[in-house]
């Protein structure tokens, strides 16, 4: 490939916008490839702690890529996976010393979750399947791409949980006042709490839901058997 | 020259280099956010223990004013440490720095190693306030709180709770004003100043009975983990109190 024919390539070039636009639908980290189901299951029980989470996979999905890919000629094949498992620990730990120097309290919330943003699958594998074989600005773009994909379907999980479960959107009561012995709103007609929500079984029927609903709007989706 | 990426050598060189310079900007991190990190755990400990005192949010403490709010309540310098008989070990500033986490996590101490620190603190109205830290187990991890004394050593004037993996919407709720409000106003003591059991009950009696205090529904283990940890640091404490208002 001539640097000429790089230079013309507009930033957001078709091929690029796909790049973004793909694991937001078809191809989608959570729901069609059900790569970090874990951390699915787990912080997305407020809406909080899921738009935390997803901004630091975010991080550390771009600049994973980035840096891998800027160094893709350098990495020696034989301990390519251990070297992106460095960036991408090196990375986790930065996010996690920072949220708990800035943001102490969302950290103690999080808790061992940021830590273990390294064993989520999707960053490992968008470093090998595509930052080792392209060059950085694609790779950020494909970062980015994969980062939102995961956080929209974790936040989308977790307004579901937090609302039936808690009925609160980011904190704020949306049904009224469930405190017992001062119920206002729906509580006051009898309406309940969905404990069931709030337990982690909850998130993987939800994700089901979702993959379920996305299959059946898009047929090409359904694998044949 | 071009170098052969794939030689040995040159693996060996790239992992070196590598490793030492995250390392060295990882470690160049941590000791830089070292003193934001140990400012925002003691900040916590502080907001913690007013809590148990008062309504933080009301009286508009926060991180920011943590510090100096603080230092308006409690007298650090009249806190006092106990061992597990309740006898009087150590006093001032130091009862602040006890990890008493750390030390009931740690198998290898011995109970009579184990220091019990009480802070002393003056309200609003300028009564005397005493608390006490508490630690001990929920169903998924740690819990803690602090339990705060109105002048007579034995009236409970409130609580705070909180915990680190309890399951939300059930076992998490000890940390929720209408559960840590069931507390307030019950008494530790009998009438001879010796320390009497509370009991986190499912019936609804706590309402009445100022022995018991109605626990979370769903939330059973963490419940009895908060009651074992209130007994189990009450008992020490009640020791300490009865003396204290002998003399």
């Amino acid at each position: 490939m001539s640097a000429d024919k790089k230079s013309s390539e507009p930033l957001f070039s078709k091929k690029n916008k796909k790049l973004i636009t793909d694991p937001l639908t078809d191809n989608n980290p959570v729901t069609i490839q059900v790569l970090g189901i874990c951390s699915a299951l787990a912080i997305t029980v407020q809406v909080n702690q899921a738009i935390v989470m997803s901004l630091s996979v975010l991080f550390v999905i771009i600049m994973g890529n980035l840096i891998v890919s800027l160094l893709r000629n350098l990495i020696p094949s034989r301990i390519r996976i251990i070297v992106q498992l460095l960036f991408v620990a090196s990375l986790v730990i930065i996010v996690d010393q920072v949220l708990a120097a800035f943001l102490p309290d969302l950290s103690a919330k999080l808790s061992v979750f940021v830590g273990l943003i390294i064993t989520n699958c999707i960053i490992m594998g968008r470093l090998e399947a595509f930052a080792m074989a392209n060059k950085p600005w694609p790779s950020v773009l494909d970062g980015f791409g994969n980062g939102v994909g995961y956080g929209a379907i974790l936040v989308l999980v977790a307004v579901f949980r937090e609302l039936f479960g808690s009925g609160t959107l980011m904190g704020f009561p949306i049904f009224g006042n469930s405190l017992p012995g001062s119920e206002s709103g729906l509580y006051q007609l009898g309406y309940q709490n969905n404990n069931l929500m709030i337990l982690p079984p909850m998130a993987l029927i939800i994700v089901g839901v979702i993959i379920w609903v996305q299959r059946a709007r898009n047929k090409a989706l359904i694998e044949e058997h | 020259m071009a170098i052969n990426k794939e030689s040995t050598g040159f693996t060996f060189g790239f992992a070196i280099v590598l490793v030492i310079i995250l390392g060295v900007i990882l470690a160049s991190l941590a000791e830089g956010l070292k003193p934001m990190k140990e400012k925002n755990v003691r900040v916590k400990k502080q907001i913690d223990i007013l809590s148990a005192m008062m309504d933080v949010e009301e009286a508009n403490i926060d991180r920011s004013n943590a510090e100096t709010e603080f230092s308006k309540y409690v007298k650090l310098e009249e806190a006092v440490v106990l061992n597990k008989d309740g006898k009087e070990v150590g006093k001032g500033k130091s009862a602040f720095e006890i990890d008493i986490k750390k030390e009931f996590r740690d198998k290898t101490l011995e109970e009579k190693d184990k220091k019990f620190p009480l802070f002393i603190a003056k309200n609003k109205e300028g009564a005397s306030r005493f608390i006490i830290p508490v630690v001990g187990k929920g169903l998924w991890g740690p819990i803690w709180g602090y339990i705060c004394l109105e002048e007579d050593m034995n009236t409970i004037a409130g609580v705070s709770f909180d915990h680190k993996t309890e399951t939300p919407g059930l076992g998490a709720e000890i940390n929720k004003p209408f559960f840590m409000d069931r507390w307030k106003k019950s008494e530790i003591s009998d009438s001879e100043g010796d320390f009497k059991k509370y009991e986190v009950v499912k019936d609804n009696s706590g309402t009445t009975d100022p022995s018991k205090v109605d626990g979370i529904t769903g939330g059973t283990i963490t419940s009895k983990g908060v009651e074992e940890m209130v007994n189990r640091s009450l008992a020490i404490y009640t020791n300490y109190f009865k003396n204290r208002k002998s003399k």
